[in-house]
């Protein structure tokens, strides 16, 4: 390995590197639904026996834009981002994502259409180093099969080492490429949330979810993370639905926001808007 | 290349090994040396188990899915390829022999029969494993183990194989097809761990529901491993039947697949290689252990299967892992071995700098500003 010259060589083939390129195309897409909306429930609801946990959501998140899902406590946010992922089917109602509906689609369908998640807490894959844990992201766009794996194929070798140039760029975006090598778990609490994030970029997706990022970070790696989802958005031209209960984060962060209580949602609208809501007072508050 | 020229050279250095061993386990002999018929057994039963333990990591090891019944597989594969030249095998073979020569004949027939005893294998792999995947840890373990009692079941109620009196197969396998085979599986084994597919099958392994939000269809992928599982357990098998030249049930029984879980489980699931080690110490220990002397009118022997529980035992206890973990032995190691003084003379090079402190600023030569500013 040489040393010094190799990362600037790295930083100056960045600016028509695959992933700006992705982003661009990205960004110059018009949404396939067409009525400006990636992600769009209707009258969602799922029942468990009889406690009614999301009732009649509607959510229109659009394409580029930060939205926020808050809550108190046992709102229901999990929930809908659990419907939104394909861990729960709806009991009644939509979900269309890009126009297409994705409830009752089977999780890994629905990361496959380009939705990717990051977890509450941090659901990485121990066994594998820092690396491996985003290479895993790239099943998606994988050209390879097992034909080519077993026999070593041309074809392999190219996949391999698109893949590992991309995840290795992506790593050295955030500042984690040095740590590479390392497993993946062994990583500070912080650096392990930047790496689920940068493993749910890996799927190249539409839209990111992120559940509660801010969860057990203090607040000057809260500032930190404020900065990394505003550069993700812009760097890589996404989608990103966050839910969160921390306000500071919400507030910060977020271009609109959508407040549910009791599986209802009471609130929509700009941060100022929701800040004064009497409503969202009330739930959080109490009366 | 000389990448390429390393593996040729690695491949034709391989091939010639294997063709002295198995010169060596011939009744001539290579040049008047020559290995006994007992040690010769001892030797195709761990290419054997190394074909077993290996291909059951995949799915143990590796997929993280607990099964227990690798050795209906192996019956599966044993009896579908003894059915074959029992029943036609041999007739193709004496009609074959009379245009292409008898050797080549023998190499075409015996070929077919691996094959059909891979695929009916990885079938049957197929049709246990659709449902029973649906199904986790305990109760996997207990539905595989189950299924493979039903094949064994099966196959002693089947007349046309023998039933309960036994199965004659012709057949002569020598250390060749053992050896080409078990490298072929680990090589098989080796490459769909290193590629995409693998990471999706210990992404599993390590966490299903991740696995999942990443795209990987988890299902499909556990299925996909238990067949190629199943295939390979189907291939030992095969050889197992053609080489003891008779086939039984009770061979095949849920202790045989406790037996290769063992393996994996000494040598380290996941490990390709700790799989290797652990078949070969699992099936060479206890034959070994028959060797033990007579100690004032004692006979140590005579507790072989005694000593030989509490050494697995004192091995769990001492690394619980396994003997490899998940680490892998190779050439790797004597490459680091190799490359690591060259790497100390390049950091050594300035003088008067210690190392600690060149290697503490090479590390934070890396960026961490700049990449706020973008």
């Amino acid at each position: 390995m040489s040393g010094a010259p190799e990362p600037s060589g790295v930083r100056a083939t960045k600016e028509d590197s695959v992933i700006t390129e992705a982003a661009r195309t990205a960004r110059s897409k018009e949404p396939a639904s067409g009525d400006g909306s990636i992600l769009r429930t209707d009258q969602c609801t799922i029942r468990f026996g009889g406690l009614v946990a999301v009732n009649s959501l509607d959510m229109d998140v659009r394409p580029g834009e930060i939205y926020g899902l808050i809550g108190p406590n046992g709102a229901g946010k999990t929930t809908v981002f659990n419907l939104l992922t394909g861990v729960y089917k709806p009991t009644s109602g939509e979900i269309r994502f890009q126009g297409r509906r994705i409830d009752g689609l089977k999780s890994y369908q629905i990361a496959r259409r380009g939705v990717s998640r990051t977890f509450q807490n941090i659901r990485l894959f121990p066994g594998m180093t820092v690396l491996e844990n985003v290479m895993t992201a790239c099943h998606r766009h994988a050209s390879q099969n097992l034909f080519d794996a077993v026999f070593r194929t041309p074809r392999f070798a190219r996949d391999e080492r698109e893949h590992r140039e991309f995840c290795l760029e992506l790593l050295e975006i955030f500042d984690l490429a040095r740590f590479k090598d390392e497993g993946g778990t062994s990583l500070a609490y912080g650096n392990q949330r930047r790496l689920e994030i940068v493993r749910a970029l890996a799927t190249r997706p539409e839209l990111l979810l992120l559940d509660e990022p801010a969860a057990g970070m203090n607040p000057s790696e809260q500032d930190d993370l404020l900065n990394l989802i505003h550069q993700i958005r812009d760097r890589f031209g996404l989608t990103i639905l966050l839910v969160e209960h921390n306000m500071k984060v919400v507030m910060g962060v977020c271009e609109r926001i959508q407040v549910v209580d009791y599986g209802k949602s009471i609130a929509l609208g700009l941060p100022g808007e929701i800040r004064n809501d009497p409503k969202v007072i009330e739930a959080y508050l109490g009366d | 290349m000389p990448s390429s020229v390393k593996k040729l050279i690695g491949v034709v250095a391989l091939f010639v090994s294997l063709v002295v061993v198995n010169a060596l386990t011939s009744r001539e002999g290579l040049f008047g040396f020559g290995i006994g018929l007992y040690e010769t057994e001892i030797l195709m039963l761990v290419g054997i188990n190394v074909i077993l333990a290996v291909s059951l990591n995949l799915i143990n090891g590796v997929t993280g899915q607990f099964s227990i019944g690798h050795a209906g597989f192996m019956a599966v594969g044993a009896y579908s390829s003894a059915y074959f030249t029992v029943y036609h095998g041999q007739a193709w073979e004496r009609s074959l022999s009379g245009s292409v020569g008898e050797s080549f004949a023998h190499v075409v027939i015996f070929l077919i029969a691996i094959l059909i005893g891979a695929i009916v294998a990885a079938l049957m792999g197929l049709l246990v494993g659709i449902p029973s995947l649906r199904l986790r840890g305990d109760y996997l373990a207990i539905v595989t183990l189950g299924f493979a009692e039903i094949i064994r079941i099966v196959i002693l109620n089947l007349d046309v194989v023998g039933g309960a009196t036994g199965f004659p197969v012709p057949g002569s396998v020598n250390f060749l097809w053992v050896g080409t085979l078990g490298v072929v599986t680990i090589l098989v084994v080796r490459n769909i761990v290193r590629s995409d597919t693998g990471r999706a099958l210990i992404s599993i392994r390590e966490d299903e529901l991740a696995a999942e939000a990443m795209g990987v269809n988890t299902t499909r992928y556990k299925v996909l491993a238990f067949v190629i599982s199943s295939a390979f357990a189907g291939v030992a098998g095969v050889l197992f039947g053609h080489f003891k030249r008779f086939l039984a049930t009770p061979d095949f029984t849920f202790i045989k697949s406790f037996e290769v879980i063992i393996m994996i489980v000494l040598g380290g699931m996941g490990s390709i290689t700790g799989a290797v080690f652990g078949a070969i110490v699992i099936t060479i220990l206890p034959e070994l252990l028959r060797r033990l002397p007579q100690i004032g009118g004692f006979n140590f022997a005579d507790l072989r299967l005694v000593i030989y529980a509490a050494l697995l035992i004192v091995i769990m206890l001492t690394r619980p892992q396994g003997v490899l973990g998940e680490r892998e032995i190779g050439l790797h190691w004597l490459r680091r071995a190799r490359k690591a003084p060259e790497g100390d003379k390049q950091v050594g090079g300035d003088e008067g700098v210690p190392i600690t402190q060149q290697v503490g600023e090479t590390v934070s030569e890396k960026p961490t500003k700049e990449v706020e500013n973008r």
